[in-house]
């Protein structure tokens, strides 16, 4: 405790609750932990630090699928608005086996132009994704290649300040470069099957400074030949303040390992500090 | 795919549409002159109360920064004014505004907005055409 105390003296100047950004403009969380929508990584970093900040940032999202459920815990650091670090830990439930594929993600994000409300050009971000799979048995058995892999990916965003009648409209695109099953869940390649160029969007309109509803669209491969489905959301989220925000979605995730129709809903809470 | 990309022309419809209908001066918008005294009054008030970025302003002539900012609100918002006072570099140079303190600042012109009863589109809007100056005004 006495050591915390210390190595938070040592950063004067720095606020502890960052909030150098307009309220609900950074976004929230994605399932790989980088500050996102609920399944796409925007070009923000996660949380309030503007240039003279830092900010940490905690959140649990969970997915409800008809036959499988998804539980993420993670946090981001992000320094300066420059540089985002993240943690995500994933428990994905297979209902008909009764058993849990764990996988943890550590993540990189690096803004390189731009800021997403004030920069006349969208904000642009390149990431690493990390992933580990604790639990591969699923994977291997399925004909994966390896328990780990790395996702690249390019990110694009843009908040229209007063765009659609008067109200904040954002936009974001990402190219991923990946060879991920059903995100890395179920192992990472195939025989003959390796890295492909994902497209994912997103978009969202704030209905005042505290409400945002918008949808998602993620691209993925089929590397195992399972017919691995594009993933679909529309979200709701609610930013009371810049501590906290909740949101709430319908994730239409189409058919995973064999098992057609997955859809749901989702639900996540992110901690600002 | 194909659900995504009706998604995106209807909103660019919108965009369009949404951008055709606009009749009414933003400066009207505001409530006029008195609408824009009331912002910048407000915003006075809250920079006077504010721990964070008050120190900026403690040299500054308060009456002529509430004339020039109205002066420059009026003309940025189509009113019929032409502001020519001192450029927004000139004003903030050697200043050293940082990035968090211009994010709190805007901050506090939105309670300003809202404290004048400025409809939610209607600070977006001015928010719109304010966005640009800001690289003229941090890190200076």
């Amino acid at each position: 405790m006495k050591t915390i105390f210390l190595l938070l003296s040592l950063l004067p100047g720095i606020a502890l609750a960052a909030d150098g950004k307009l309220i609900a403009t950074p976004g929230v969380s994605q399932i790989e932990g980088a500050a996102g929508g609920g399944l796409v990584p925007w070009a923000q970093l996660a949380g309030y630090a503007s240039r003279d900040e830092i900010a940490v940032n905690a959140f649990a999202s969970r997915g409800t699928l008809d036959d499988y459920s998804l539980d993420v815990f993670g946090a981001q650091l992000n320094l300066y608005d420059r540089l985002e670090l993240s943690l995500a830990e994933q428990e994905f439930h297979v209902e008909s086996l009764n058993l849990n594929i764990r996988q943890r993600v550590l993540g990189a994000k690096m803004r390189l132009y731009g800021d997403i409300v004030y920069s006349r050009f969208p904000q642009l971000s390149m990431g690493i994704q990390y992933k580990k799979l604790h639990d591969p048995l699923v994977a291997n058995l399925l004909g994966a290649k390896d328990d780990s892999g790395t996702d690249y990916y390019l990110a694009a965003s843009k908040l229209h300040l007063g765009a659609v009648a008067g109200l904040n409209w954002l936009w974001n695109v990402t190219g991923r470069y990946t060879e991920a099953n059903q995100i890395g869940l179920l192992g990472f390649g195939a025989e003959g099957a390796g890295y492909e160029w994902q497209f994912e969007a997103s978009t969202a309109l704030l209905l005042g400074r505290h409400v945002a509803v918008g949808v998602e669209y993620r691209h993925k491969p089929d590397n195992l030949g399972l017919q691995e489905d594009d993933w679909k959301s529309a979200f709701i989220a609610w930013v009371p303040n810049k501590t906290i925000s909740l949101t709430a979605g319908y994730i239409d995730l189409g058919e995973i390992a064999g098992i057609d129709d997955q859809d749901g809903l989702y639900l996540s809470i992110m901690g600002n500090f | 795919m194909t659900k995504l990309k009706t998604l995106m022309a209807i909103m660019m419809l919108c965009l369009t549409a949404c951008a055709g209908t606009e009749q009414t001066r933003l400066y009207d918008k505001l409530g006029g002159e008195a609408g824009v005294d009331k912002i910048v009054n407000n915003l006075v008030q809250n920079i006077g109360r504010d721990e964070q970025i008050f120190h900026y302003f403690a040299e500054a002539n308060v009456k002529r920064f509430r004339e020039h900012l109205a002066w420059h609100l009026c003309d940025i918002s189509d009113g019929p004014c032409t502001y020519s006072g001192d450029s927004m570099q000139q004003i903030h140079d050697g200043m050293a505004i940082t990035e968090r303190d211009f994010n709190h600042l805007v901050d506090l012109l939105i309670d300003a907005m809202y404290q004048a009863d400025v409809p939610h589109p209607v600070q977006n809007q001015l928010l719109a055409r304010l966005a640009p100056l800001r690289k003229d005004i941090i890190y200076r």
